[in-house]
């Protein structure tokens, strides 16, 4: 045997293109399967916090209520939430009289880490905010997070005006934030100093979710008071 | 196909033990240190994300483990991905349905533990090579050592930085919480701490080691 035959690389050892395509292909069947059968499995219990989520922020936002049902807003009518009716929900609250004790809606707008979702209360007949429930948030803790926590702050929302203008295009006075201890009229907010980017950022939403649901939500009174 | 190791590791106490000390994956081989530092602004997050990837760590390295004759190393990275990043996606599922509260302060941290080099890194190193027992028994044993060092860090921060332990108070309204201790430096000043804490344990019981090694050769010599 000559030298060069020594030094020759030992053969190396290939894989069928077959035996790698029947293993990805198995794994990914495995995987596929086990990721349905979890969803399938999981679903229902995922709704249902869900739906405890809303009610629990519901009726701690509305303590009258004893009982909700949803609405859905869309092109710019309000009607009974069913099966294939998409567009805003609403959550009607009512008291053990069957009447609408108030109306919880879903807001959201940029904080200083992430998007800022909200649920607030909406009082039809004093056509005001009557508080809101943070539902997802990711502000620092300590600051930004004082929106949920300073009772000044929190005092903004015992009676914040909504009102719709005369033609129902909009709300009278939008609502604005303005800087601590300058709040003169029962539609500013007096913005927490040092979070002032989380205070604008509910400002923010509640204004422009106001400036669409409130006269839309005066306009349907009749329906959601007959709701229960 | 992978290749086999000559020496498959015999189970012993040993073998989960190693993932709580010799090589505490967070301590001592610093990995996954993404979730290490972002959540575990409280023992509850920390105690959830430890639990959570010690199951995709056990249930991911188990099946590989009993896949290891059959998968190909071309192709072995993509089916170690494919695998975690299934039974990720189930303990997602699985959190939601548990606490939706939960699941909101773990954020994307659930989901990123498919790119957790300590998950990867076990399926590469270990499970690959060993059959499913000692595969079990050291990814508990690992899981447990990131579950442990998750709460070390997370205990101190939420202590210091809230006042609080698994959200009960612990001091009085006159307590001043250092709200730096939850904010993301907070993590890096307590995982410094912990390190220290970890590295002059080691060097001590090294340094100890040492010294009866001496004295032990020194008697050889005398006799």
């Amino acid at each position: 045997m000559s030298q060069a035959d020594n030094l020759a690389p030992p053969p190396v050892e290939t894989t069928p293109s077959f035996n790698m395509l029947r293993t990805l292909g198995l794994v990914a069947t495995i995987s596929g399967l086990l990721v349905v059968l979890s969803f399938r499995v999981t679903e229902p219990m995922i709704e249902q916090n869900k739906r405890e989520a809303i009610e629990r922020a519901l009726f701690r936002l509305v303590p009258d209520a004893v009982s909700r049902r949803d609405f859905i807003a869309s092109d710019n009518r309000i009607q009974p939430a069913g099966e294939g009716i998409d567009g805003e929900k609403l959550y009607a609250g009512y008291g053990q009289d069957g009447k609408l004790k108030g109306i919880a809606l879903e807001a959201a707008a940029p904080g200083y880490q992430d998007v800022i979702r909200i649920l607030y209360a909406y009082d039809p007949y004093c056509q005001c905010i009557r508080g809101f429930e943070v539902l997802k948030m990711a502000e620092t803790p300590g600051i930004g997070d004082k929106i949920i926590k300073d009772p000044a702050f929190l005092m903004n929302f015992e009676a914040l005006q909504a009102r719709p203008n005369a033609d129902g295009s909009g709300l009278e006075q939008a609502i604005v934030p303005v800087k601590h201890g300058t709040k003169t009229q029962p539609w500013q907010i007096d913005a927490i100093s040092g979070a002032t980017i989380s205070s604008n950022a509910i400002a923010r939403m509640l204004n422009d979710k106001s400036q669409l649901m409130s006269p839309l939500i005066q306009r349907n009174l009749a329906l959601l008071e007959n709701g229960a | 196909m992978a290749e086999l190791p000559n020496r498959q590791e015999q189970v012993s106490l040993d073998t989960f033990l190693r993932g709580l000390w010799q090589e505490n994956p967070v301590f001592v081989m610093l990995l996954g240190m993404c979730p290490v530092l972002a959540v575990t602004n409280s023992a509850i997050n920390a105690l959830a994300m430890g639990l959570a990837s010690t199951f995709v760590l056990v249930a991911s390295n188990s099946l590989i483990s009993l896949l290891r004759n059959f998968i190909p190393k071309q192709v072995r990275i993509a089916t170690y991905i494919i695998i975690i990043a299934t039974f990720v996606t189930m303990v997602d599922y699985a959190i939601q349905a548990i606490s939706l509260e939960l699941y909101n302060a773990l954020g994307a941290f659930i989901q990123l533990i498919v790119v957790n080099c300590m998950i990867l890194g076990r399926a590469e190193a270990y499970a690959s090579k060993q059959r499913l027992w000692p595969t079990i028994i050291n990814g508990l044993g690992i899981g447990a050592g990131f579950t442990f060092a998750l709460l070390c860090l997370g205990v101190v921060r939420e202590i210091l930085g809230a006042g609080e332990l698994f959200g009960f108070a612990l001091f009085g309204d006159s307590f001043q919480p250092w709200v730096v201790m939850i904010l993301p430096p907070g993590g890096f000043f307590v995982l410094g701490a912990w390190l220290l804490i970890f590295a002059w344990f080691r060097q001590r019981r090294e340094q100890a080691q040492a010294r009866v090694e001496e004295q032990q050769q020194e008697t050889v010599y005398e006799r």
